[in-house]
């Protein structure tokens, strides 16, 4: 106690806030020192959801990894498929068709669309604002539709391959992905009327939760959280991957690096997605979506019921998995909570030696301490819900 | 040894005798560091305007367990943001003495990377601030990430933990023993 306060004297009280809590939608668990409802100090306890991702890769083949990475950060699960895909190939040094480049685009920034609408959504809802929330969600529901519609999965998509996509694109897309982008445009300019000039919302959200661009670098911080600080670091950017620097996108930054700044950083990055994709569906173009080598793709189900050596060829890719030469890589994707990177060592042979996932949300947790310390109790909710901590990435 | 990029050749000219060897993998410059003076090797990086070595994307283990001596390797992924440059550089750790000094003094977030290798690979950070567990609970035996781990090991189950300070309504425990006396189990 400070000898000039004013105010009746209140012991320090140590709250337990989680794991399970209605507002925190992720197991967290947050150790709080609490002067009256001021957060002196915040311990984060992480690993809840703990299920040893890395450990469970190591077992299995390379191309077995592809539904464990679907359930590193649920909201956008085409981009982690992306991702790794990527990493391997790069370890291969195999490079896809032009098709396959850019139907991983379009779904990395669908999946994009959809995370940010989760978050937004979520955390919007979270504040009192029901109505945005349901809006967000139906806008999701729509992407989540085109999701299924190409993949057959509406969250674990297991859609992309080492070496190219499940399948190519359906027939009406296009048309699908027009229609969609329509609705979802409305709902969100409905949404931007309800909330950007809302009371209720900017007292909740502005000036919460800063983060200096100096505290952000130094905390390891990237995607939104970096860029609502106003550092122009995005993956797409900065280290181009797939055909994303033929495209026209802009990124957008913020200034103050506050709660509303990451809202609007995210709210802008959906609208830019939207262009991307339909950049891309315009740019589309003919040919196959799988690389043409067949030590990694497997072989057509004709030759594979029809002959002995393509029952072979089936056979020792699935038992055996696709044989990765020995050597370690990095590749980084733009994830929807920042830079996931995928590290590799192969010692050779079908199993990975080592897989290591860069976690945005777990990194940005590190930081969270250090954007609640000094405001109320209630402000850890908005603040925690720009994060977009997701359990299944967090704590693999 | 493939050719050396210029960021490399340059590293190598400013640390000298700390560089253990340079690599190049698939594109992606890797250096090979001794573990002495490894937090001024990285703040030489960070601080040397050539490089703008300026942020830690990574930190992670690697464990050769039975395949390369020294046993583990800590491996940093660090990049610059203006100059588009990313390298990986690689700590080799033996098995007797598990520790390579804490970055957390440079990036604070080096706290929750460096927390999580020494929960899976009980590699230790010296001047850590705070070396706990973090994905794992604090009674866990072992590093489940290294490869003489089984995977298939199971634990037992720990006992709830007494929170000093807690509340606790010993009616619900009580409760719960009537519950059990009716219906005829024991403990």
């Amino acid at each position: 106690m400070k000898a000039d306060n004013q105010d009746l004297p209140v012991d320090i009280m140590e709250l337990q806030m989680g794991p399970s809590h209605p507002a925190t939608h992720g197991t967290v668990k947050f150790n709080l020192k609490l002067e009256g409802e001021k957060v002196l100090d915040c311990d984060v306890e992480l690993g809840f959801l703990h299920r040893g991702f890395d450990k469970s890769c190591e077992q299995a083949t390379w191309t077995q990894v592809i539904p464990y990475t679907d359930r590193l950060n649920y909201a956008s699960s085409l981009i982690n498929n992306v991702g790794y895909a990527l990493a391997v190939e790069k370890l291969i040094g195999a490079e896809t068709p032009p098709r396959c480049q850019y139907i991983r685009v379009i779904i990395s920034e669908l999946a994009r669309i959809f995370d940010h609408l989760t978050c937004c959504g979520m955390a919007a809802s979270e504040l009192g604002a029901i109505t945005v929330g349901f809006y967000m969600i139906e806008a999701r529901e729509l992407i989540t539709r085109i999701i299924e519609n190409l993949t057959g999965a509406r969250l674990t998509v297991t859609y992309v391959r080492i070496g190219g996509v499940k399948h190519d694109l359906p027939q009406d897309f296009a048309e699908c992905v027009t229609q969609t982008f329509k609705t979802v445009r409305r709902l969100m300019d409905d949404c931007d009327r309800l909330l950007s000039r809302n009371r209720i919302f900017l007292d909740r959200m502005s000036n919460v939760g800063v983060i200096s661009q100096e505290t952000a670098l130094s905390y390891c911080l990237s995607g939104p959280l970096l860029r609502s600080t106003g550092v122009e670091y995005d993956v797409r950017k900065t280290f181009p991957y797939l055909v994303y620097d033929q495209l026209d996108f802009e990124v957008p930054v913020g200034s103050k690096g506050d709660n509303y700044d990451r809202f609007l950083c995210r709210v802008g990055e959906i609208e830019q997605s939207m262009k991307i994709v339909e950049q891309a569906v315009a740019k589309l173009p003919v040919g196959p979506v799988w690389i043409d080598d067949p030590r990694f793709v497997l072989p057509e189900k004709e030759k594979v019921y029809g002959s002995i050596e393509g029952l072979m060829h089936h056979f020792k890719i699935i038992m055996e998995g696709i044989q990765v030469p020995a050597g370690e890589t990095y590749f980084a994707v733009e994830g929807g909570n920042g830079e996931l990177g995928f590290y590799i060592v192969s010692e050779g042979g079908g199993r990975p030696y080592r897989l290591r996932v860069r976690p945005p949300c777990f990194i940005a947790m590190g930081a969270f301490p250090e954007m609640i310390k000094g405001y109320m109790i209630a402000d850890i909710i908005p603040t925690f819900g720009m994060i977009n901590m997701i359990g299944g990435e967090c704590d693999r | 040894m493939p050719d050396a990029s210029p960021q490399v050749a340059f590293i190598q000219d400013k640390l000298g005798a700390k560089v253990v060897d340079i690599r190049s993998a698939q594109g992606d410059d890797v250096l090979i560091l001794n573990r002495a003076g490894l937090r001024d090797s990285f703040l030489l990086l960070k601080q040397e305007p050539q490089l703008d070595l300026d942020f830690l994307s990574d930190i992670t283990a690697v464990d050769y367990w039975e395949k390369k001596e020294p046993r583990f390797e800590v491996v940093y992924q660090i990049l610059s943001r203006k100059k588009r440059q990313r390298l990986r550089i690689r700590v080799p750790v033996p098995e007797n003495d598990p520790a390579v000094e804490s970055l957390t003094p440079i990036w604070r977030g080096a706290n929750f990377l460096e927390r999580e290798v020494w929960d899976l690979y009980g590699i230790r950070f010296i001047d850590h601030p705070d070396l706990r567990r973090i994905l794992l609970y604090d009674e866990f035996q072992g590093f489940p990430l290294r490869k003489d781990y089984p995977v298939n090991l199971c634990q037992p189950r720990v006992p709830e933990r007494k929170v000093e300070g807690t509340f606790v309504d010993e009616r619900s425990a009580n409760k719960l023993l009537r519950l059990k006396k009716t219906l005829g189990i024991k403990n």
